[in-house]
């Protein structure tokens, strides 16, 4: 045990993700040896990110204001929405730059064995967009994997009845893979969605 | 052995550090395994779908202090990618896969019955002959019956009196005769309790043929009956959807 504000921020810092009591003990001395210009800075970041940043009120991603930079950007497309789970999926999707249209973030995916029902995702937000009547595609960009299969599924439901385009992300090989490695459903899926090469 | 091989269903999976992934299997011979996929969640993991929940799959691990370790697998039967296609057969399945984890609650203690039974309960589900929620209703009842806390259908659970009797008591342990009648027992219709006792045998015949409001009378019955055998409740009974 360290005297009392050493001892408090490595308590602190050991409740991060992934940083364990050594780790902690090691960014703590880090702090201590550091300039205290740097370490202000660092403070101020986290201060900043607690008071300046928010939900966007259309689409849910994080702002700075009411609404986000993409929701923002007049250039957007608002045809289409991409619906995705977490912020950090409309950044995944936005360094591809194959997207124009605007986004929804969920925040999460259906985890019944977590508690987690369509009532504690953004649906109903998103159901409240789409009935503005200016969508005509619904992307369902959810992870591929069995809770966002399934959110995805929950979704395509949900939107049938509303004569919308409702498509979902393409499951497949990745790119740079080795065809043995693959397991059946992602090999079987890369079948259903094969496409013929135009040359 | 410090390397094993066993066959066995995936439960479920909890993120862990970077890439990595816990997943809890209920295997054949090893019983309830907690273990990791390093990589999994990359998207050129070698394991893929293979450690997803509902996948069947035959699994190499390194056993480990507190975890294991998977370190090959190959699928035998991916139950997930028909199940996710149709939402309330989804939730049924999860809430029999909590469910499973739950009973068996003991790590590495065999449970060869409880593991055959998750298997057959998937695979009805998967093939969607029935509706989901009477094969949610009687893997319940019979991973209860298996795990010791069969339900008294036909007689009176505290004296044995042999029935029909009228009335339910979730904490007497099934149906009571009206001596022996605790407080808070309640009277449920007749058929819901034949429908009971017919999804406890495997009776599918009367179980299709049986009546919407009987069906949903008697998935309250085993909720209850479940929620207060089991320590700790299961979370994804709330989610289940009527087909």
């Amino acid at each position: 045990m360290y005297e009392g504000a050493v001892q408090n921020l490595i308590d602190e810092l050991g409740r991060l993700p992934g940083v364990g009591p050594k780790s902690a003990q090691r960014i703590a001395f880090h702090l201590l040896a550091a300039e205290t210009a740097d370490v202000h800075r660092l403070v101020n970041a986290l201060v900043a990110v607690k008071e300046r940043v928010r939900f966007c009120a259309v689409c849910g991603n994080i702002a700075e204001e009411t609404q986000c930079r993409i929701c923002r950007d007049p250039r957007r497309d608002d045809t289409v929405i991409c619906v995705v789970e977490e912020p950090k999926d409309v950044v995944a999707i936005e360094r591809t730059r194959e997207f124009r249209g605007r986004y929804h973030v969920l925040g999460g995916a259906i985890s019944p064995i977590e508690g987690v029902g369509p009532d504690d995702l953004r649906v109903k937000e998103l159901m409240a967009r789409l009935s503005e009547g200016r969508v005509t595609e619904v992307i369902l960009a959810t992870d591929p994997n069995l809770e966002g299969e399934a959110t995805a599924t929950y979704l395509a439901r949900l939107l049938k009845p509303m004569g919308l385009k409702v498509t979902r992300l393409a499951s497949g090989l990745p790119v740079g893979g080795d065809l043995e490695y693959a397991d059946e459903v992602t090999l079987g899926r890369a079948f259903e969605g094969r496409r013929a090469l135009d040359f | 052995m410090s390397l094993y091989r066993d066959e066995g269903i995936v439960l479920r999976t909890q993120d862990l550090g970077e890439a990595d992934r816990i997943v809890t299997l209920l295997t054949r011979r090893t019983g309830l395994v907690r273990a990791v996929g390093k990589g999994v969640r990359r998207t050129r993991s070698r394991f893929g779908a293979r450690l997803e929940p509902f996948t069947h799959i035959d699994v190499q691990l390194h056993a480990g202090k507190s975890l294991d370790v998977v370190t090959q697998v190959d699928t035998l039967h991916a139950y997930g990618s028909v199940l996710v296609t149709d939402y309330p057969r989804y939730t049924a399945g999860v809430a029999m896969l909590e469910t499973a984890e739950k009973v068996v609650s003991v790590e590495k203690d065999p449970a060869l019955r409880q593991f055959l039974l998750l298997w057959g309960g998937l695979r009805t589900l998967a093939e969607g002959a029935h509706d989901p929620r009477l094969v949610l209703d009687a893997y319940l009842l019979r991973s209860l019956a298996v795990a010791g806390y069969a339900p008294a259908l036909e007689e009176c659970a505290h004296c044995g009196v042999p029935g029909p009797h009228r009335e339910f008591a979730v904490h007497a342990g099934g149906m009571v005769c009206s001596l022996c009648r605790p407080a808070g027992s309640v009277k449920p219709s007749p058929a819901a309790v034949a429908l009971m006792v017919a999804l406890l045998r495997g009776d599918w015949e009367s179980a299709d043929a049986s009546a919407e409001r009987d069906r949903t009378e008697c998935s309250g019955l085993v909720a209850a009956y479940l929620q207060w055998h089991l320590e700790n409740g299961v979370r994804s009974l709330r989610l289940v959807e009527r087909a």
